[in-house]
C-alpha cells in the first residue's frame, strides 16, 4: 500500500471521512447541524469525483463533480435551510435514543458493508475500488440513521446521505454512470426535495408539529 | 415517429394542464390528451406487429412486443381511467373534498405519472428505467395526499420513504450491473446499460455481480410491484387517495415495476446459467400470494380490501413469471392484462359506492342492486371476475399457472389453491352484504360514468372466452422473448 499515486490516497481519505460523517450524522441531534454535515459530505463527495476525474482523464466526472458540487452543497441545503426558516424550527434538536447501542449496530454494520463489498471489489478494475465497502457503509449507515429518527426533516437527511452513498458507490466501482442517467437521477433528488418540502407544510398544517409519531394511526387491527 | 409523440403527449397534457386544469373543462382536456396518447400507443402496436421490434433515437429507446403490449395496456386503461375520473372528480370538489388549486394539480400529476410509465416501458436504457419509476413515484405522493387527510399525509408520507428506500436498493442493483457490464462492453461505454447491448453478452456477465445485483433489483423494484414483505405502503396509498389514482397505481404501476424486474430477470439468467432468479421470485411471488389472501380477511374498508388482492394478484403474476418457459410467461402476461383491466374496473365501482355512502367502511354499504343496479352489477361481476370465476379471463390466466406449476413445482399448487380459496371467501363475503340487503344511500348529484367498467369488463369476458387468433400469437411472441 506505499505506493500508491497520490490521488488514490487522497481518495481514500475521502472515503474515511464520508464514514465519519456518516457516524457524525447518526449521533447529531441539532438539524441545522445536521444540515450543515450533509453539505459537507457533499463537498466531500464532489472533491473525490473530481479527483477521480482527474486520475482517469475523463472529462464527463468533472461535469458529474459539478452537478454534485451545484446540487448537495449549494442547491438542496439552501432549500432546506429555507424551508426550516419557514416553517420556524430551526432551532429544534430532538432526543435520541440510546447513542451508544445506535454506534454498536453502526459498527457492526460497516463489517457487514465489507464483507458484501469483498467479492465485487475484487472485480472492479478501477483505482478506487477498495472504497466500495465504505460507499455500502454510508448506505447502511443512512438506512440505520432513517430507521432511528422521529422528526420528518431529518429522515429526509438521512435519505438524501443514503443517495450520497450510492454516488460514490457508482464512482468508486465504476467511475460513474453514464450522464444521462446522472442527470435523470439529480433531477429525480430535486424533485423529490421540492415535493417535500409542500409535504411538510401540509403535515404542520395537519399536526402542529413535524414529529413522525402523528404520523402512526394507520395500522392493520 | 409514433414513439416520439407517444412520449410527448402525456408531457404535453401536463404543461397544459398545469396551466387549465383547474378550468371547468378540465377533465375533457384529461380525456382527450389520454385519447390521443391511446391512439398514438395503437398505432405503435400496429407498427411492431408490421415490422417487429426496433429501436429508436439512437438506440436510447427499445419496442419490443413485450413492451408494447404494456405499453397499449397502460395507455387503454388511463384513458378509460380519465373517463372515469372526470365525473368523479367534479363530485368530490361538488363536496368540497378538494378546491381549485387542488384539481389543477391532480390533472398535471395525472399526466405525469402516465409519461413517466411510459418512459420506463419504451427506455432502453436501465438507468432511465430506474429515473422513470422514481419519477412515478414523486408523480403520486402528491395525489395520495390530495385530500389533506391526516391518513392521507400518512399513507402519502409513507409511500414516499418506503419507495423511496426501495427503490434506492434498485439504483444499487442497477450500479452493479452497469460494474458488471463494463467489464463486458468495455470502460465508460454508454452502450453499457442498454439493454439490447446487455441481451447479446448476458452470457459472458459475471455470474457473482449480477446475482448480488438481482437480489437489490429485487427487493428494490419488488418495493413498487407490492411485493409481500415489502409491500406496507401499498394498501394505505390505495384506500387514501382518490379513486382514480387507486385504479392506475393498482392496474398500471404495479405493472410497470413487474415490467422492470422480468427485463432484469432475463439478462441475469443468462448470466448465471441456473434457476437463482426464476426461485428468488417464485418465492416472493408465492409469500406475496399468502400475505394477500390472508390479509383480506381483516379489511373493513373496501378499497384496502381491493389493494391487498391487488398484492396477491401481482404475487400470482411474478410467481408465473419466475417458473418460466412459453406456457408460464403467456399466463403471466394474460394475468397481468386482466388483472390490470378488472381491478380498475373494481375500483370504479367501488369508488362510485363509497361516494354515495360517504364512506369507504364496507358495513356502511348496502343494497347497491336496488339503489343502482347497475353499479352494484359491476361491483359483484368485477369482483366474480377477479375471484376467477369461469368464463372470465382470470379464471383462464389462473388455470394456466396452476397447471403449469402442477407440472414443474408441485410443491406450490396446494399452497396457491388454499390462498386463492381463502381469497375468494373473503371477498365474496363482504361483495355480497355491499351490494345485496336494502339501502339508504344518497343518490349524487352526477350520473357516474359506469362505461368504463363495463367495457373492461367486456374485455375481460371476451379474453376468457376467446383470445383472438394474432393476439394469442403476440402473448407467444412476447412470453418468448422473455425467455
Amino acid at each position: 500500500m506505499t505506493h500508491l499515486p497520490w490521488s488514490a490516497q487522497f481518495i481514500h481519505l475521502a472515503a474515511a471521512v464520508l464514514l465519519l460523517l456518516s457516524f457524525a450524522m447518526l449521533t447529531q441531534r441539532r438539524i441545522l447541524s445536521l444540515l450543515d454535515l450533509f453539505a459537507t459530505q457533499g463537498a466531500v463527495l464532489a472533491a473525490s469525483t473530481a479527483i477521480v476525474a482527474y486520475s482517469s482523464g475523463r472529462a464527463e466526472l468533472y461535469y458529474s463533480a459539478a452537478l454534485t458540487f451545484a446540487l448537495k452543497v449549494l442547491l438542496l441545503p439552501y432549500i432546506l435551510h429555507r424551508l426550516l426558516r419557514r416553517l420556524n424550527v430551526r432551532w429544534e434538536a430532538e432526543p435520541l435514543l440510546n447513542v451508544p447501542t445506535t454506534l454498536l449496530v453502526g459498527l457492526l454494520l460497516v463489517i457487514f458493508a465489507f464483507a458484501l463489498a469483498q467479492p465485487i471489489s475484487q472485480l472492479a478494475t478501477t483505482l478506487t475500488r477498495s472504497t466500495l465497502g465504505i460507499a455500502i457503509a454510508v448506505v447502511m449507515l443512512s438506512l440505520l440513521m432513517m430507521i432511528t429518527r422521529r422528526k420528518a426533516v431529518s429522515q429526509v437527511v438521512g435519505f438524501l446521505a443514503l443517495e450520497n452513498g450510492l454516488f460514490f458507490a457508482a464512482t468508486s466501482a465504476t467511475y460513474g454512470m453514464p450522464m444521462v442517467v446522472e442527470l435523470g437521477i439529480a433531477l429525480d433528488v430535486l424533485v423529490g426535495v421540492l415535493i417535500l418540502g409542500v409535504f411538510f407544510f401540509q403535515i404542520r398544517e395537519q399536526f402542529d408539529s413535524l414529529d413522525l409519531r402523528h404520523l402512526e394511526a394507520l395500522k392493520e387491527e | 415517429m409514433e414513439l416520439p409523440i407517444l412520449l410527448v403527449l402525456p408531457l404535453f397534457g401536463a404543461l397544459l394542464l398545469a396551466v387549465f386544469g383547474a378550468w371547468r373543462r378540465a377533465g375533457e382536456i384529461n380525456v382527450a390528451v389520454s385519447l390521443a396518447t391511446f391512439v398514438a400507443s395503437a398505432l405503435l402496436t400496429l407498427r411492431v406487429i408490421r415490422s417487429g421490434p426496433f429501436t429508436a433515437l439512437g438506440e436510447q429507446f427499445f419496442v419490443d412486443p413485450f413492451n408494447v403490449f404494456l405499453v397499449a395496456l397502460t395507455a387503454f386503461v388511463s384513458f378509460t381511467t380519465a373517463l372515469f375520473s372526470r365525473p368523479y372528480m367534479r363530485i368530490e370538489a361538488e363536496h368540497g373534498r378538494v378546491n381549485a388549486r387542488r384539481l389543477r394539480l391532480y390533472h398535471a400529476m395525472y399526466q405525469s405519472f402516465v409519461f413517466t410509465m411510459l418512459l420506463a416501458l419504451c427506455t432502453n436504457n436501465l438507468g432511465i428505467l430506474w429515473v422513470a419509476m422514481e419519477g412515478a413515484t414523486l408523480a403520486t405522493v402528491l395525489l395520495v395526499s390530495l385530500y389533506r387527510t391526516p391518513a392521507s399525509l400518512e399513507a402519502a408520507w409513507k409511500y414516499f420513504i418506503l419507495c423511496g428506500v426501495g427503490i434506492a436498493q434498485a439504483l444499487f442493483g442497477t450500479i452493479l450491473l452497469y460494474l458488471a457490464a463494463e467489464k463486458a462492453l468495455g470502460a465508460g461505454g454508454v452502450q453499457a446499460l442498454l439493454w439490447t447491448h446487455l441481451d447479446q453478452v448476458k452470457s459472458q456477465l459475471e455470474p457473482t455481480v449480477l446475482g448480488l445485483a438481482f437480489v437489490f433489483l429485487l427487493v428494490g423494484y419488488g418495493t413498487k410491484a407490492g411485493l409481500a414483505p415489502v409491500h406496507n405502503w401499498l394498501p394505505d396509498a390505495h384506500a387514501e387517495g382518490p379513486t382514480p389514482i387507486s385504479a392506475v397505481l393498482s392496474g398500471l404501476l404495479l405493472n410497470v415495476a413487474l415490467y422492470a424486474i422480468v427485463r432484469s430477470k432475463v439478462l441475469v439468467e443468462g448470466a448465471l446459467h441456473n434457476s437463482l432468479a426464476g426461485h428468488l421470485l417464485m418465492g416472493f411471488g408465492l409469500v406475496s400470494v399468502v400475505v394477500g389472501a390472508f390479509s383480506l380477511w381483516r379489511q373493513k374498508d373496501i378499497k384496502r380490501l381491493f389493494a391487498y388482492s391487488s398484492i396477491e394478484h401481482m404475487g400470482l403474476a411474478a410467481f408465473a413469471f419466475g417458473l418460466g418457459g412459453p406456457v408460464a410467461n403467456f399466463a403471466a402476461l394474460l394475468h397481468m392484462t386482466v388483472h390490470s383491466l378488472t381491478k380498475s374496473s373494481i375500483f370504479f365501482a367501488a369508488g362510485h359506492a363509497a361516494q354515495k355512502a360517504g364512506s369507504q367502511w364496507i358495513d356502511q354499504i348496502s343494497g347497491l342492486l336496488l339503489r343502482s343496479p347497475r353499479l352494484g352489477w359491476g361491483l359483484m361481476l368485477g369482483s366474480l371476475a377477479i375471484l376467477g370465476m369461469p368464463p372470465f379471463g382470470v379464471f383462464a390466466s389462473e388455470f394456466l399457472i396452476l397447471t403449469t406449476a402442477m407440472k414443474q413445482s408441485p410443491w406450490a399448487t396446494p399452497i396457491l389453491l388454499s390462498a386463492l380459496g381463502m381469497a375468494f371467501a373473503a371477498i365474496f363475503l363482504r361483495v355480497q352484504g355491499m351490494v345485496f340487503g336494502d339501502s339508504r344511500l344518497p343518490r349524487l348529484p352526477h350520473p357516474p360514468a359506469l362505461l368504463p367498467v363495463f367495457v373492461h369488463l367486456a374485455l375481460v369476458l371476451l379474453l376468457g372466452l376467446y383470445i383472438p387468433p394474432p393476439l394469442a400469437e403476440w402473448y407467444r411472441l412476447a412470453a418468448r422473448f422473455i425467455g
